[in-house]
């Protein structure tokens, strides 16, 4: 709670609220007289300097009696609202000691309960307790009740799976015990925090049955007994009735934004800070035009945090490049941002940046719609689960090729029948969760067919898939290059994955590329020790089974934490003194490899070959 | 929507069964609280009634009048079979048939409610939607504090005390409408404005929430990358997707709503159930206070089976999900 009071909105609301208590003890002793004087002279009269509020029907001041009226006020609120939580807690944690049958009663009485509107209940209790301040006073505490109840059981069964109860269980606490010592103080603060806010309904529920004429009666008054009075002579004076509403406003305002501030700050905020990096400047020159060209490509977030940094690379027409690297490693933000996909707060910028020889930016959305596919990792998550699969991929047709609906629905049937899914016409009318996991993948890619592809970048694929159906999945994207000689960037943290369908490889590492060569040197001429060492990971069946799997030690660097030098000397065992204090540039080795290391070939080649494989 | 209920008819007909008996457990709960409220009520509820001072003949026959003089098994039975006939017994004060009360006031009220509620739809549902797509992904933070802040303020004020505000203002100072009554023209903005405010503050605020958080999803990312216009992609992917969680607090909302009319009645004089179950409270005219109670209830349960129905019919999963 004290947090709470570090927020703007809890500090004016806690102000607010001590200003109120004050007023409640203060205000009958300094005030009472004044309120209670009758002024024959001034019936009724609107507001003037001497009546801010104006005078009711007997002269009295409305100001006066609306201050010295807050002692009542918010006295019958906390009065209901501490009833009303007692009550709540009391039948919210019945069920928890209760034989097993009366506990059922109780939870489905509250259950019914709680679908009642406050008022509506509060309306009900007070014609049983009769009108009158007593009888308020009850029907707004158990109007209050059943909520708490609800609230008390919901946080109870949340807690009650936790292993300090269930050790508490094992040791024979007894259920009461358990409760009373273990459980309620475990919830207390949801319980504070929602009693706040209680506390708030409470006090305008009380005014709403006071303005009703059925809570406070003559000739005690509270803020919404005067509403109620001044509502008669608004025409007189709508000062008197305006002056008890902004009362109540002001103070249910304090109560709730109060209880809000405590639970956003029991909530807990997390600020996202970063370290500004310095933007590198990628000297490669490859002058090569491609389909996909890329020259210092940099994706940054607010904070200075750029988890691409200066990447660049060329995918020619038909070709498969493998994109390769940990998590993290800025490989799938690299793919967002040639796809035109990186959405704000993030900003993509480059030397260079065309597809299909256009600047990626200036290229209409029909047609990148219809040449760049794209195929995501999750297929769970990736097709929206409200609209049927066919529809959602024949959507690609209407948008970008003018097709009817019908027309767009027979083209989907068709290119789902292409990517080998069995009675596509049946499956186009499913729903994405009718679908397994291979079939939602193919029929993703099958959305990318739509339209003419140059290019289909698909990031991980793979990775959520089995082990079986993944084969099928890189299959049918080796199948879509060869007879539609589209271009694929395949994305995988997995080298293997890589090695076995594409034709070049990008190894990424912190945001930057430090290996690019052809697959079919992979095994034989790597070089960086980055790329060696994910090689090493890679089990095979020479592996000694006895040994221990081999690792990279340590953790790739977050994007926030990258400093001068090489992102990956803490965990290169080649290190030096410059790899920690100068980063080393993308340079080639040979005709298409490239490598960004401060090694020479030389020492590289002893340590690629001399190494764990 | 037909196709999907039939390939989820494995769980639509468990759910409409389990639907259907909470909802007739609660109406019966209903009815039977409404029954026992008058006996609930400490002391001689006809005394009460007719004051200290009636005769004692006046009372037994008053009592006998409304049956209470019967074993409480019997009045039970009687009260149950009275509202299968549609009977509700009569008022107190004016002799005349419940059922007839209520049918000559249920109008005014619905027609309060559902403008109000179609007010909060139609206003609320677009400008949360706007301001979602105004500041996603941390756009316009002064935006979104501005708008968070105003919508906090508006749902905090109570529909009764805004009510109060409008007339004051708008009816008393500026003329602008009717202060009291349904029969001048444009008399029903006051009472709408006051019943629909607080709600449809709440309501753009959980449309906001929710649809950010729907935006976040993969699946809008798949729409971008179709090159969908934004249009497509908020309207045919987004909004629906979020439609659950609003309809669910919604329903909550609208049932709240079903209450205000209560107290915004009685601030404009509007002739409908509210002002007349204040009435009834005031004057201990039981029958007619039973019998009101119970319309407002049963019309809470008709809300909250209505929301989970259409909740069933958008989104074939959320019969599966409670239970």
């Amino acid at each position: 709670m004290r947090a709470a009071l570090r927020s703007p909105v809890g500090l004016a609301s806690a102000v607010l609220l001590a200003l109120l208590v004050l007023l409640a003890v203060f205000a009958p002793m300094l005030w009472g007289d004044r309120a209670a004087a009758i002024d024959t002279d001034a019936l009724q009269q609107g507001a003037s300097a001497e009546h801010p509020l104006g005078t009711d029907q007997l002269g009295r001041d409305i100001l006066f009696r609306v201050l010295v009226a807050t002692r009542l006020t918010i006295g019958l609120a906390l009065l209901a609202t501490v009833i009303g939580v007692g009550t709540g807690l009391l039948l919210g944690s019945l069920p928890a000691v209760l034989p097993r049958w009366a506990a059922r009663i109780v939870t489905s009485a509250v259950n019914i309960a709680v679908a009642f509107p406050g008022l509506l209940l509060a309306l009900f209790f007070a014609v049983i307790f009769g009108t009158g301040t007593v009888g308020a006073v009850l029907a707004i505490a158990f109007a209050i009740a059943p909520s708490f109840a609800r609230l008390t059981q919901t946080l109870t069964a949340g807690i009650s799976g936790r292993d300090f109860i269930k050790a508490a269980r094992v040791c024979g606490v007894g259920r009461f015990r358990l409760l009373v010592r273990h459980v309620l103080p475990n919830i207390a603060e949801p319980l504070v925090i929602n009693a706040t806010l209680a506390a708030g309904a409470a006090l305008t529920s009380f005014a709403g049955l006071s303005f009703l004429g059925i809570g406070v009666q003559a000739p005690s008054y509270d803020w919404g007994r005067l509403l109620g009075e001044g509502l008669l002579r608004i025409y007189l004076s709508p000062a008197s009735a305006l002056g008890p509403a902004l009362a109540v406003v002001l103070a249910g305002l304090a109560f709730n934004l109060f209880g809000e501030a405590a639970a956003a700050a029991a909530g807990g905020r997390r600020r996202w800070r970063g370290k500004p990096v310095p933007h590198h400047e990628s000297t490669v020159d490859d002058p090569g035009d491609g389909l996909l060209t890329v020259r210092n490509l940099h994706v940054t977030f607010p904070g200075g945090i750029t988890p691409v940094r200066g990447v660049s690379f060329t995918v020619h027409d038909g070709e498969m490049i493998g994109v390769v690297g940990e998590s993290g490693s800025g490989k799938s933000l690299t793919a967002l941002a040639v796809s035109r996909l990186v959405e704000h707060p993030g900003s993509v910028t480059a030397d260079r940046l065309d597809f299909d020889g256009r600047p990626l930016r200036s290229i209409p959305d029909r047609d990148l719609g219809t040449r760049l596919a794209m195929v995501f990792q999750d297929p769970m998550t990736s097709f929206n689960p409200a609209l049927r699969i066919g529809r959602q991929i024949a959507e690609v047709s209407e948008v970008h090729q003018g097709l009817s609906r019908g027309d767009a629905l027979r083209k989907a049937t068709d290119r789902l029948r292409a990517v080998r899914i069995p009675d596509p016409g049946r499956r186009a009318g499913q729903y994405p969760h009718e679908f397994s996991g291979g079939m939602r993948q193919r029929a993703m890619i099958a959305m990318g067919l739509m339209g003419e592809p140059k290019l289909v970048i698909a990031d991980e694929p793979t990775t959520a898939l089995d082990v079986t159906v993944q084969r099928e999945v890189l299959k049918l994207l080796a199948r879509i290059r060869t007879e539609r000689s589209a271009a694929v960037l395949l994305i995988s943290h997995d080298i293997t994955v890589v090695a076995q369908t594409c034709d070049r490889v990008l190894v990424m590492y912190a945001g930057r590329i430090v290996e690019e060569l052809p697959t079919d040197e992979l095994f034989t001429a790597a070089r960086h020790p980055y790329t060696t060492a994910l090689l090493a990971a890679v089990p095979d069946l020479d592996t000694d089974r006895d040994a221990p799997l081999a690792v990279i030690p340590g953790r790739p660097p977050e994007p926030g934490e990258i400093t001068a030098g090489c992102p990956f000397a803490p965990r290169c065992p080649l290190a030096e003194e410059r790899c920690r204090t100068e980063e080393p540039e993308l340079s080639a080795l040979s005709d298409g490899h490239r490598v960004a290391c401060w090694k020479s070939e030389k020492e590289l080649a002893l340590a690629a070959t001399g190494g764990t494989r | 929507m037909i196709k999907a209920q039939r390939a989820e008819g494995g769980t639509w007909l468990p759910f409409a069964r389990r639907r259907a008996v909470r909802f007739l457990t609660s109406l019966w709960v209903l009815v039977t609280a409404s029954f026992l409220m008058i006996h609930l009520i400490p002391g001689d509820p006809v005394r009460e009634s007719l004051g200290l001072g009636a005769p004692p003949d006046v009372v037994e026959a008053r009592r006998a009048a409304l049956g209470l003089d019967e074993p409480l098994p019997v009045q039970y039975w009687n009260y149950l079979t009275g509202l299968f006939r549609g009977d509700l017994g009569t008022s107190l004060v004016s002799g005349t048939p419940i059922g007839d009360l209520i049918g000559d006031r249920l109008p005014a009220t619905v027609r309060l409610a559902f403008l109000a509620f179609l007010f909060v739809v139609v206003v609320a549902v677009p400008v949360g939607v706007g301001m979602a797509i105004l500041t996603k992904g941390g756009r316009r933070r002064g935006g979104e504090l501005a708008f968070t802040s105003t919508s906090v303020v508006l749902a905090a004020i109570p529909e009764f005390l805004l009510a109060v505000g409008l007339v004051s203002v708008l009816a008393v100072q500026l003329n602008l409408f009717p202060v009291a009554g349904d029969d001048a023209p444009g008399s029903w903005v006051l009472p709408v404005l006051a019943l629909a405010t607080g709600p449809g503050a709440v309501l753009a605020r959980i449309v906001r929430v929710e649809l950010l958080s729907v935006l976040g999803n993969d699946f809008v990312r798949t729409a971008r990358a179709k090159r969908l216009p934004a249009r497509l992609v908020y309207l045919r992917h987004a909004l629906p997707n979020a439609v659950t969680a609003t309809l669910t607090l919604g329903g909550m909302m609208l049932a709240t709503l079903v209450a205000g009319t209560v107290l915004v009645e009685n601030v404009f004089a509007w002739p409908g159930l509210g002002s007349t179950i204040v009435g009834s409270i005031q004057q201990k005219d039981y029958p007619a206070v039973q019998g009101i109670v119970l319309v407002y209830g049963a019309g809470v349960l008709l809300v909250n089976l209505v929301v989970d129905v259409a909740l069933a019919l958008l989104d074939p999963r959320s019969t599966i999900r409670e239970a």
